[in-house]
């Protein structure tokens, strides 16, 4: 049993080594199926922008905010994607109780370190919505500047529509038959078409305007109903204006508007340094609590370094089989549950070594030691899961990346203290007892 | 006692709150070829009507940035005084390459102060609700709810030292509290909890064993049933978090540290401070 543990943990332990490039001069050679587990590095760790928009849904009825929000997600990671970025993330925040009403946009972008660069490829997608004129009873507001001209607020003269961006199934760039002059060409999704064909059939006669990131671009005179949802914007574009409206109309243009509230940019060099930081700070913390282990608790210590090894293995390797994205605090994270790891294993220590001063021999004094320290081990380990359950649910995603790898870290480590150090311990097989056997599970620096 | 010196440092230092959770901007910019002045960076930034920017050097040829928050039009034309070929306005002979940049807004900030309290006030309610859970069965002599308020009055102990330390730290050094330091405060939480449990764990069995002996006693056994263990897992969490201070990411660096502080009091409290707790409580219900 303890063999087959061990032939298992140097397999995880191997699977770990593997598919890690930095520890394996031989990493390029090998089979792909070792390269498709690499550790998931954050962008705290890997460089790249991390951005936080605003949704402005004020116009989005509340039963379709959802909705809305999921299509400007889609739409912004298409247009993320036809910039190459490796592994973008979008999400959506949806602004609840928790996070104070806001519905907000989260793009991370590994490996872009230049932020305008990266706002440019978000930001500039187009937002188009159909007008239409303002009935004649409201008042139009016009100036009269100072060469007395009179200027029509051109504004106030359309109402909007349902109809945006949203429902745009295609655009194509097409030329003028006569006059050779490009032009837009839309083709509307079925929600689309019934509310263009809605639209024109009502307003016969009248102008309906295409606004383009709020500016007017055209407004034809609708000459009769058009059923087919087809519709063409001939604004004075040149050629290369009008393709490359057609490009970004393609990629999707965003169903509602958005403003950049926050941003952050790490440069690849600095991740880089944190990486080699952490890393140097868990293996230390690693080796400390390993020679304080075999020092205070000898042989169930040298045991239970060895489970906290196992610990580590399986651990790293769920990491990366998730996976789960490493950021600074996750590192943190994990090597604080490296120091919770052997809590289960000092608490059953401590019991066994109680109930041999006791008096019981030692087979039954590992015996008890495990089964009254169980409870403890269950409650206190419950509550540390609790607690990161509730911080992944709330938490920023700082915040979040901690409490995966800590509670992952916890979950593990029970399993590694109550089964592996159990085998273990078991397997050596000490049944006698004398003087040799004692000193080997007391503990202390001194001779007891 | 100490707890009423940490509130007065509280007080009387105030926490700075860091730009995660009142917005802000903070730039990290490296001069590799030789940095300019603090001031003459100052006069720079105003001349682009960013005033009240806090400039402090970092490492041997860096210089951090605090400002309001920025736009991105502010942050490039920033950039663009120092970048190669810089515009007259600036500073032709300096050249500097950015290493971090983040502009947070104030409804970001809020917000994630918003979370920070909400995360903080939820963890406490499941702790309290737990631990009356996991101790039901042991309701005498003392109902199994008043376990889980002691341990809430300790935590308030654990969380309440470590602040004090931190205001008193960061009025020397210019530490903020943000998304870690609540970070840190929660896992204190988290690590204390652990530890009470512990003890009560041992209590509970103790009563439950039965034997003729008054409700201190069974509780002074206790605790000195699980000192060494108590002392012993701090340690060894103490022994991981020293290396993660001297030479993890610069980010932990202020989380590992209170950290550590915060197991040292968390300990003690459990020790000297709940179980003592336990007993009053229960000779004031005899009282009663």
């Amino acid at each position: 049993m303890a063999l087959i543990i061990l032939i298992l943990g140097s397999g995880v332990a191997f699977f770990v080594y593997k598919t890690e490039p930095k520890l394996n001069k031989n990493f390029e050679t090998q089979k792909a199926f070792f390269k498709k587990f690499p550790f998931r590095l954050g962008l705290d760790l890997s460089g790249g922008s991390h951005l936080i928009y605003k949704a402005d849904v004020g116009a989005v009825e509340s039963s379709e905010v959802g909705s809305s929000m999921d299509a400007l997600r889609d739409v912004i990671e298409r247009r993320v994607n036809l910039f190459g970025v490796s592994e973008p993330v979008v999400q959506v925040q949806r602004g609840g109780f928790i996070s104070g009403g806001e519905e907000q946009l989260i793009v991370d972008l590994p490996g872009v370190t230049d932020v305008k660069q990266a706002i440019d490829m978000i930001g500039k997608t187009p937002f188009l919505e159909f007008k239409i004129e303002a009935p004649k009873d409201v008042p139009q507001t016009a100036t009269i500047d100072k060469d007395g001209k009179v200027n029509l607020d051109i504004g106030s003269q359309f109402i909007a529509t349902e109809l945006t961006g949203r429902y745009l199934q295609k655009a194509t760039l097409e030329f003028d038959q006569n006059t050779r002059e490009p032009k837009v060409s839309l083709q509307f999704n079925d929600v689309g078409t019934k509310l263009f064909a809605q639209i024109t059939k009502t307003n016969v006669g009248k102008m309906v305007a295409i606004y383009l990131d709020g500016a007017p671009v055209s407004t034809p005179v609708v000459r009769e109903e058009i059923p087919n949802g087809q519709a063409v914007i001939s604004g004075s574009f040149t050629p290369t204006e009008a393709k490359l409206l057609v490009g970004r109309l393609n990629s999707g243009a965003l169903p509602v508007p958005i403003t950049l509230l926050s941003t952050q940019t790490i440069g690849a060099t600095l991740g880089e340094s944190a990486v080699k930081a952490g890393v140097k700070a868990a293996i230390l913390g690693f080796l400390l609590v390993a020679i304080f282990l075999i020092l205070w608790y000898r042989l169930p210590g040298l045991i239970a370094v060895l489970a906290l090894s196992f610990y580590t293995a399986i651990l790293l390797a769920i990491f990366k089989l998730l996976p789960v994205t490493l950021t600074a605090a996750g590192i943190g994270g994990f090597i604080i549950s490296l120091g919770m790891a052997v809590d289960a294993n000092v608490l059953i220590f401590e019991r066994m070594k109680e109930e041999i001063r006791k008096g019981s021999n030692i087979h039954d004094g590992i015996h008890a030691g495990f089964k009254r320290a169980w409870t403890s081990v269950r409650d206190s380990n419950t509550s540390s899961i609790i607690t990161s359950i509730i911080l992944f649910w709330l938490g920023t995603p700082l915040i979040k990346g901690f409490a995966l790898t800590f509670g992952l870290g916890v979950l593990v480590s029970m399993f590694s203290a109550i089964t592996v150090s159990r085998i273990f311990l078991f397997a050596l097989g000490i049944d006698k007892t004398n003087k040799f056997t004692k000193f080997l599970f007391s503990s202390g620096i001194t001779r007891t | 006692m100490l707890m009423v010196v940490a509130v007065i440092f509280t007080f009387t230092f105030g926490l700075k709150l860091g730009i995660d959770f009142k917005g802000g901007a903070l730039l990290e910019l490296d001069f590799s070829r030789g940095r300019p002045e603090a001031d003459s960076i100052q006069n720079n930034l105003r001349s682009l009507g960013v005033t009240q920017a806090l400039v402090q050097p970092t490492g041997e040829t860096g210089y951090l940035i605090k400002t309001r928050d920025l736009t991105e039009e502010e942050h490039q034309k920033i950039l663009s005084l120092w970048s190669s070929g810089s515009s007259p306005s600036g500073d032709g002979k300096y050249e500097a390459v950015e290493k971090s940049f983040t502009s947070i807004g104030p409804s970001v900030g809020s917000e994630l102060a918003r979370k920070a309290i909400l995360s903080i006030v939820f963890v406490i309610v499941a702790i309290i609700l737990f631990i009356t859970f996991a101790f039901r069965k042991v309701s005498k002599p003392v109902a199994s709810w008043k376990y889980g308020i002691i341990t809430i009055i300790t935590l308030l102990h654990d969380i309440v030292i470590p602040t004090g330390i931190f205001a008193l730290l960061s009025h020397y050094t210019g530490a903020e509290v943000d998304t870690l330091f609540v970070l840190a405060l929660l896992t204190i939480l988290g690590l204390s909890v652990h530890d009470k449990i512990v003890v009560f764990d041992r209590i509970r069995e103790n009563l439950k064993a039965g034997e003729k002996e008054n409700f201190m006693d069974t509780i002074g056994r206790s605790t000195s049933q699980t000192i060494v263990r108590s002392i012993n897992i701090t340690l060894t969490i103490i022994f991981v978090l020293v290396p993660l201070y001297l030479f993890g990411p610069e980010t932990t660096k202020n989380f590992s540290l209170i950290l550590t502080i915060g197991l040292f009091f968390g300990v003690y409290s459990s020790l000297f401070f709940a179980s003592p707790l336990l007993v009053w409580i229960e000779e004031w219900q005899n009282r009663g």
